[in-house]
């Protein structure tokens, strides 16, 4: 057995909290599903929280408000995935409940990743379909909710953005520019499309 | 009962590349041109750099009419249909997708004018592809050479001449036809890495050079130079450097006062009378159904639709579709292959955020054939082109080239260092027409209105899958010399599918047993009634078709222009 001190804990703990600003975190916190039912939520916000963890490296999916973004789209441009989110994650609860011994979002990290590898790869059971399409989407929509531009409800305090370096929207780059982001010194300037009063909304 | 308007000189239905083009010496010119486009305008507010709406929720397209007329696909007659595009490639609205196109903007080789002569004369008759039923274009590029120089003054082109009036510049690319003058701007600028893939063709003892673009390097026309904002890919220009016909050549043609353009005006079928010539078209308008006669009718709806537009297009004179009595409908179609790519991961970073997939470095020297074919087993090859172009959500996507899982922690540290060290190539490759790749209505899947849609009937042959092997590896090779540290090559290809560079249907020819169109672009059957744009085309030579589709759109209008009396039968039935 491991024997962590609380001293240990705490210190991981604060590590992590630290890297991200604390009214970021209590306006995460307080963001409430407006489509998926509230247990849906925990179980896809703990699975984002696997896909692009929160690590030494910073912030993850679900500091980014990936979930967030993903229940905002189910109410509207993604509508016509609704119901395979409500029965992946259906699906992906009782698989991990029959196969590791709790809910999803219950189990460790590790007994999630490896209940996700399975997913992936398409060996989990109890899933209409293959559940490696199911894995796939969740996928694509956690990025989409992690990189997309925060006017969708994710890539919170542009977290996504600085994990790969995209130095933010602008609508003018000049040669100078360039050069600068050549020599590593452009900084990014955390702005949205939708920062710029030239454009239309698009639809959430 | 349809509302009959009143009659107009011309009708050209689609203002997009290339009747967009068309509208404007027709207008100059003193007619009277109703264009009818089924989208609506788009303007520079309405392009909001926005990657998760441009490039993954399909906008503007899939809202827009022809998202609900995608076209079925399958590789060949014993396949059945494969899982149908939820996306269309192409768009409606004033501009059509030249409103968000790469806007790459390059001329054809000599040579893919003559694929059958030339090869017959250089490598002998037995190296046409067997099936293929290429013939060479009833011109050569001297004849649409002047309409080239037309249309990249007209829009604005930028680029670099490499062999103006047979003088070669080995600043730019060495193999192009001659040319009467240079573009009306410089290319757009370069980058570090850029740099770096030119010394590496060089070091390789290639040709390269900066690639032609419809894009502003500079103000041209009292219109901005490129911003470089990085969302030119699938996004339209919020300062309109990229060259739309909806900036260009359609306001100048309404300045005119001869151009009406109607939008939201969906084409249903084109009308003809007893003796087989057009006399106008039907289309809706929030269901209301209109006539618009015309004395010419101008086709230029994109390639499926114009194919489709024949085909539902049924009389008395044309049983079997408008302009098909020779069966040649739909036929000689094929698209570019950009599968078959190749992509690199480098161990330094590319600064490729804002770019565009027009600003970039071309070699052609294994293009067409630009190259000694004698000890190979295939014709035509392919343009290498390099771009600077990446957005966060693709770049998070992108291959970790087995290096890292697709997710976790240790995904986190791939992309966190590699975001932007990848780069991809798509290769665009000669491609011919072949007996069994086709277009045609599908027998069974129909649009809102209970029109079938087009079936796509059409796979990669032989000649097209060894070109695409051949340029992978010049490729690789490219990218490795440039230091790259691991490449990946995508299949080589099976059915065609959805294309945004998609040719043939109606091709243009002297032979009217195998062509839809005279060398004017006129039906042979129909001769009022011309098509416009890349279904005329009958081979697609190593570079994308707009800027081709647009010289051929000019001409056609030129020829109307020219023998309006004749075409449009002025004089009475005898000419």
């Amino acid at each position: 057995m491991t024997f962590i001190s609380r001293r240990d804990l705490l210190k991981r703990t604060v590590g992590v909290a630290a890297a991200i600003p604390v009214a970021r975190v209590l306006q995460v916190a307080r963001e409430r599903p407006q489509v998926l039912a509230a247990a849906e939520f925990d179980t896809l916000d703990a699975m984002v929280a696997r896909l692009i963890p929160s690590d030494d490296l910073g912030p993850g999916a679900k500091e980014a408000g990936a979930s967030i973004y993903i229940d905002r789209a189910l109410g509207g441009a993604l509508a016509s995935s609704r119901q395979a989110y409500a029965a992946g994650l259906a699906a992906l609860d009782r698989y991990a409940q029959s196969s590791r011994g709790a809910s999803f979002a219950r189990l460790s990290p590790v007994d999630q990743d490896s209940v996700l590898i399975d997913v992936e790869t398409g060996a989990a059971t109890g899933f209409s379909g293959s559940s490696a399409a199911f894995f796939t989407m969740v996928l694509n929509h956690t990025h989409q909710g992690t990189f997309g531009d925060p006017f969708y409800g994710g890539n919170a305090n542009f977290v996504g953005w600085d994990l790969v370096g995209y130095p933010g929207v602008r609508t003018m780059v000049s040669a100078a520019d360039q050069k600068q982001l050549e020599a590593g010194a452009l900084k990014p300037n955390h702005k949205s499309a939708y920062d710029y009063d030239a454009f239309t909304k698009a639809q959430k | 009962m349809a509302t009959r308007l009143k009659d107009t000189d011309v009708v050209i239905v689609g203002l997009g590349a290339a009747g967009g083009v068309a509208a404007l010496p027709l207008a100059h010119a003193g007619l009277d041109v109703i264009g009818l486009e089924a989208g609506s305008w788009l303007t520079r507010k309405d392009f909001a750099p926005d990657e998760l709406r441009n490039n993954y929720r399909g906008w503007p397209q899939a809202v827009q009419k022809a998202n609900l007329e995608i076209p079925t696909s399958r590789a060949n007659a014993s396949s059945p249909n494969g899982p149908r595009g939820n996306v269309h490639p192409m768009q409606n609205g004033v501009g059509g997708t030249t409103l968000h196109y790469w806007a790459q903007s390059w001329r054809l080789n000599p040579w893919d004018f003559k694929v059958v002569s030339e090869t017959r004369r250089r490598y002998g008759a037995p190296r046409i592809p067997k099936g293929s039923t290429v013939e060479d274009w009833p011109f050569g590029l001297e004849e649409i050479e002047p309409y080239y120089d037309k249309v990249e003054y007209e829009i604005g082109v930028s680029g670099q001449a490499g062999n103006v009036d047979g003088k070669i510049d080995p600043r730019g690319n060495r193999f192009e036809g001659p040319r009467k003058r240079g573009y009306p701007m410089p290319p757009l600028r370069s980058t570090a890495f850029l740099d770096r893939m030119t010394s590496a063709a060089r070091s390789l003892a290639w040709h390269p050079f900066p690639g032609p673009a419809a894009v502003n390097s500079r103000s041209y026309q009292n219109r901005s130079a490129c911003m470089y904002h990085g969302f030119c890919n699938r996004g339209g220009c919020h300062v309109d450097a990229k060259n739309s016909t909806a900036v260009t050549t359609i306001p100048r043609a309404q300045a005119t006062g001869r151009l009406k353009v109607v939008t939201r005006a969906h084409v249903t079928t084109l009308e003809v009378d007893g003796d087989g010539r057009v006399t106008g078209v039907k289309y809706l308008t929030d269901g209301v159904e209109y006539f618009q006669p015309a004395k010419v009718v101008l086709l230029a709806s994109y390639t499926y639709e114009n194919t489709r537009l024949l085909l539902l297009s049924k009389s008395k004179a044309y049983p079997n579709g408008l302009s098909n009595n020779h069966g040649q409908v739909g036929r000689h179609y094929f698209s570019h292959h950009t599968l078959a790519g190749v992509s690199a991961l480098f161990p330094f970073n590319l600064d490729s955020w804002y770019g565009l997939p027009a600003q970039g470095v071309a070699v052609d020297d294994w293009a067409d054939d630009n190259f000694d074919h004698g000890g190979l087993d295939f014709i035509g090859g392919g343009n290498l082109w390099v771009y600077s172009d990446r957005r966060p959500i693709g770049a998070a996507g992108s291959s970790t080239f087995g290096l890292a899982p697709a997710w976790g922690s240790a995904w986190k540290t791939f992309i966190r260092e590699n975001a932007d060290r990848t780069n991809s190539a798509y290769i665009q490759k000669s491609t011919l027409p072949y007996e069994d790749n086709y277009l045609d209505l599908d027998p069974a899947v129909k649009d809102p209105l209970g029109f079938p849609v087009c079936r796509i009937t059409a796979e990669f042959k032989e000649n097209e899958r060894r070109i695409a092997a051949f340029t992978q590896e010049k490729m690789e090779q490219w990218y490795r010399a440039a230091g790259a540290i691991a490449v990946q090559r995508g299949p080589l290809g099976g059915a065609m599918g959805l294309s945004t560079h998609a040719y043939g249907g109606t091709r243009m020819g002297d032979n009217a047993e195998t062509n839809v169109v005279n060398r004017w672009g006129f039906s042979h059957e129909a001769s009022n009634l011309g098509v416009l744009g890349a279904s005329i085309m009958g081979t697609s030579g190593a570079h994308n078709p707009t800027l081709t589709a647009q010289a051929l759109a000019w001409r056609t209008a030129d020829y109307l222009v020219k023998n309006w009396k004749s075409v449009a039968r002025l004089n009475g039935p005898t000419l």
